[in-house]
């Protein structure tokens, strides 16, 4: 069984995130990079699909970011996947959900999946297009939103998380999968997966090799952010003073029950 | 395997440098949640020690042949450093427990080998270390319990005081006397607490340090084999000093970490502190004191680094040990202080941790040998025994 995961790259979410006004990009010099958070629950789960299939199966992640940032992918590796893939070109800078999950697919024909298991967000970009945008462009199906994953006589049955509950679903390989965070919490990766990290691949591939030379970057790419602004200031809060406790309570009552909250 | 190469031009490594951040998220997600709780009630987090060995870094010093990753002090130091921006407590237990698995590897026999350092990397066992007694501890030298000879194996009899670790160990080196007076009738074992006679008599209520165990064991007609004994009859008291110069590294690592505690606090404090219609970093007053903190912090971790790098590259050096032990801890200790004034009247109320950095910060001058001590060691090396 290939299981292939999808790890982005993303500035440290402890970090204090800054958009560039004059590339509308976000600033990634000067701030630590680390696996996106939502990507680790990817990983974890495939780790433990691996564990329960046994046999000959293996885990790769798949990423596309800079060639800089390849040290930040160890973690990965050490955390227990056997290999991983970059797609790196200075000329994927600026692609659209559009842009990047075309040359996102491109790539992962190439590396072949049975299992496709995706993190349903990013920490920087958030738009959770591209899990959907990467089945399209497969022909795969998409079961979104999974904490449990079973995989039998080549059928896979999945539990989605819903708002009131969750349902089951199976579908047949291959497939994409997006994990919900409880799925389980990622593994640490072991000392011993550190120092061996280092001894696994980790294989470049370029815009010519997935040979998508026109559709990437801004120019290939279908949306352009025109503009931001940073969301509006909070306005003065309302402090209460009350003589007691439950008049305290009841005048907080009645501004929720005035703003139609409660 | 390390880096020698690396360890030699003296580089932080790709593996270090994970093996910190592994440090650090383990900390951030497993430590800092509990830390004012931890430290409030003395409690010392046992459990925390079977998740940190489960991952490999109980056993960051022993070499992959007994089931460690052989990460060297390089990766030792930097873990030691990045749980004590943390907790300080958890910091010395590894430091500790990490410095007698060195001590094992170095002075023990195979089967020594073989018999404890599975356990101290991957077996759950933690280590602890047993020389100063009431009437001895700088003096070490000076000890009085004695290892009295009894068939193949010996007897032991007396007090040890202050022994870090003590309570939760699975082994101690205790150091015993078995010959005449001074540091050469001074012999080393490996003795599992749980070996009849053996008691914890005390646990010690500290200023600083909470999490930590430090008890008083007694022994009271301890019969241990011969195959308790590490290294030669008479050879304990060098045995004992080789393994502080590596625990040192630890040491001074956690004073390294304290002091980066101290500073990240301080800086956000002198962000977000308003008087006089600024905020008090825009105060030369609180600036400097800032900018002296962080250049203290970053000769303190060049000096440990350094230390760190050449017993990594197999060329040790006690004195610069002492010298980054020394260095470090008066930095700690100064700036600890520092950095609660920063933080003004807030800082003396446990609301914010830097009173508890306040705290953890003095011990790292007194014990693996007072600074007092360590600057005997220092001018020694340059003066010779006058
Ligand atoms: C502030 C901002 C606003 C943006 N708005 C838009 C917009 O409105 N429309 C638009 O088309 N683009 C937009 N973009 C660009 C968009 O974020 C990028 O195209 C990005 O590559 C898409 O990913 P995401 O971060 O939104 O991914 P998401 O869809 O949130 O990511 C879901 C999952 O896809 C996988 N994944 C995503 N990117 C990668 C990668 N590079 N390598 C490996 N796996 C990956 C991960 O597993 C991740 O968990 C915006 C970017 C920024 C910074
Ligand atoms: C929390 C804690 C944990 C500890 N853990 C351990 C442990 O795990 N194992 C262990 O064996 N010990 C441990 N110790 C003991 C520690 O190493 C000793 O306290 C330390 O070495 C100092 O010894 P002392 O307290 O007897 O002080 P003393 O030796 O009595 O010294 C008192 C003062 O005199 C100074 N002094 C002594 N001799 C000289 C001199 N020649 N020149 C100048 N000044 C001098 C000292 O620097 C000090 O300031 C621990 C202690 C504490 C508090």
């Amino acid at each position: 069984m290939k299981i292939v995961v999808t790890v982005k790259l993303v500035p440290d979410p402890n970090g204090e995130k800054k958009l560039d006004p004059a590339t509308k990009r976000l600033v990634r010099t000067g701030v630590e990079t680390v696996i996106n958070p939502y990507d680790e629950y990817a990983l974890e789960a495939a780790l433990q699909l691996k564990e329960r299939i046994g046999g000959d199966s293996t885990v790769t992640v798949f990423c596309m970011s800079p060639e800089s940032l390849k040290e930040s992918l160890r973690k990965a590796l050490a955390m227990g996947a056997d290999g991983a893939v970059m797609l790196s070109d200075s000329s994927l800078e600026g692609s659209d959900v559009w842009a990047s999950a075309h040359a996102m697919s491109l790539a992962l024909k190439r590396i072949g999946f049975d299992i496709l298991i995706v993190g349903g967000l990013t920490d920087d970009g958030s738009t959770g297009a591209v899990p959907g945008a990467l089945a399209e462009f497969l022909g795969v199906p998409c079961l979104t939103n999974v904490r449990k994953i079973e995989i039998a006589d080549g059928k896979v049955r999945v539990e989605r998380e819903t708002d009131g509950g969750y349902q089951e679903v199976t579908g047949s390989l291959p497939m994409l999968v997006t994990t919900a965070l409880t799925i389980g919490e990622p593994r640490y990766p072991s000392l011993k997966g550190i120092m061996g990290a280092k001894k696994k691949p980790i294989d470049m591939l370029s815009v010519a090799d997935i040979g998508a030379a026109d559709t990437v970057g801004s120019a290939g790419s279908k949306t352009e952010l025109l503009s931001f602004a940073p969301p509006p200031a909070r306005g003065a809060g309302q402090i209460v003073t009350p003589e007691d406790p439950a008049a305290g309570a009841a005048a907080i009552l009645a501004f929720l029950k005035d703003k139609k909250l409660v | 395997m390390t880096d020698r190469s690396a360890a030699a031009r003296f580089e932080i490594t790709d593996e270090q440098r994970q093996i910190a951040a592994l440090a650090r998220e383990f900390a951030q997600k497993e430590i800092a949640p509990h830390i004012a709780a931890w430290d409030r009630e003395h409690y010392f987090p046992r459990s925390l020690y079977t998740k940190m060995d489960a991952i490999g870094l109980m056993g960051v010093l022993v070499d992959e042949r007994y089931g460690g990753v052989g990460a060297g002090y390089g990766a030792y130091a930097l873990a030691v450093e990045e749980l004590a921006r943390v907790d300080a407590g958890s910091a010395v237990t590894l430091s500790v427990h990490a410095m007698i698995g060195a001590a094992i590897a170095k002075l023990g026999n195979e089967l020594q080998r073989q018999e404890w350092l599975p356990r101290l990397s991957g077996g759950d066992t933690i280590a602890g270390f047993a020389l100063t007694e009431s009437d001895a501890g700088s003096d070490a030298g000076g000890i009085r319990s004695t290892a009295t000879r009894r068939g193949d194996g010996f007897v032991l009899r007396g007090r040890k005081q202050w022994c870090t670790n003590g309570t939760h160990a699975g082994v101690v080196m205790a150091m015993f006397r078995t010959g005449g007076v001074g540091p050469k009738g001074v012999s080393a074992f490996l003795v599992d607490p749980k070996t009849p006679g053996v008691s914890v008599e005390r646990e010690t209520e500290k200023l600083g340090i909470r999490t930590s165990n430090t008890c008083d064991l007694a022994f009271d007609d301890v019969y241990v084999g011969p195959e308790a004994l590490l290294g030669g009859e008479g050879e304990g008291f060098g045995g004992a000093m080789t393994a502080l110069q590596g625990g040192r590294i630890g040491i001074a690592a956690q004073a390294v970490g304290i002091l980066a505690a101290c500073l990240d606090a301080s800086v956000k404090f002198a962000q977000e502190r308003m008087a006089f219609g600024k905020p008090i970093g825009a105060y030369e007053g609180v600036s400097f004191k800032i900018a002296r903190m962080a250049t203290d912090l970053e000769a303190a971790r060049l000096l440990v680094y350094r230390a760190a790098a050449l017993a990594d590259a197999g060329t040790p050096s006690p004195t610069l040990a002492s010298q980054a032990k020394f260095f470090a801890s008066t930095a700690a200790r100064t700036h600890a202080s520092e950095a609660l004034q920063i933080h003004g009247g807030y800082g003396f109320t446990t609301e914010f941790p830097v009173e508890r950095y306040y705290r953890d910060a003095k011990i790292t001058e007194i014990y693996e040998g007072t600074s007092e001590i360590q600057q005997i060691i220092i001018a020694r090396s340059f003066l010779g025994r006058l």
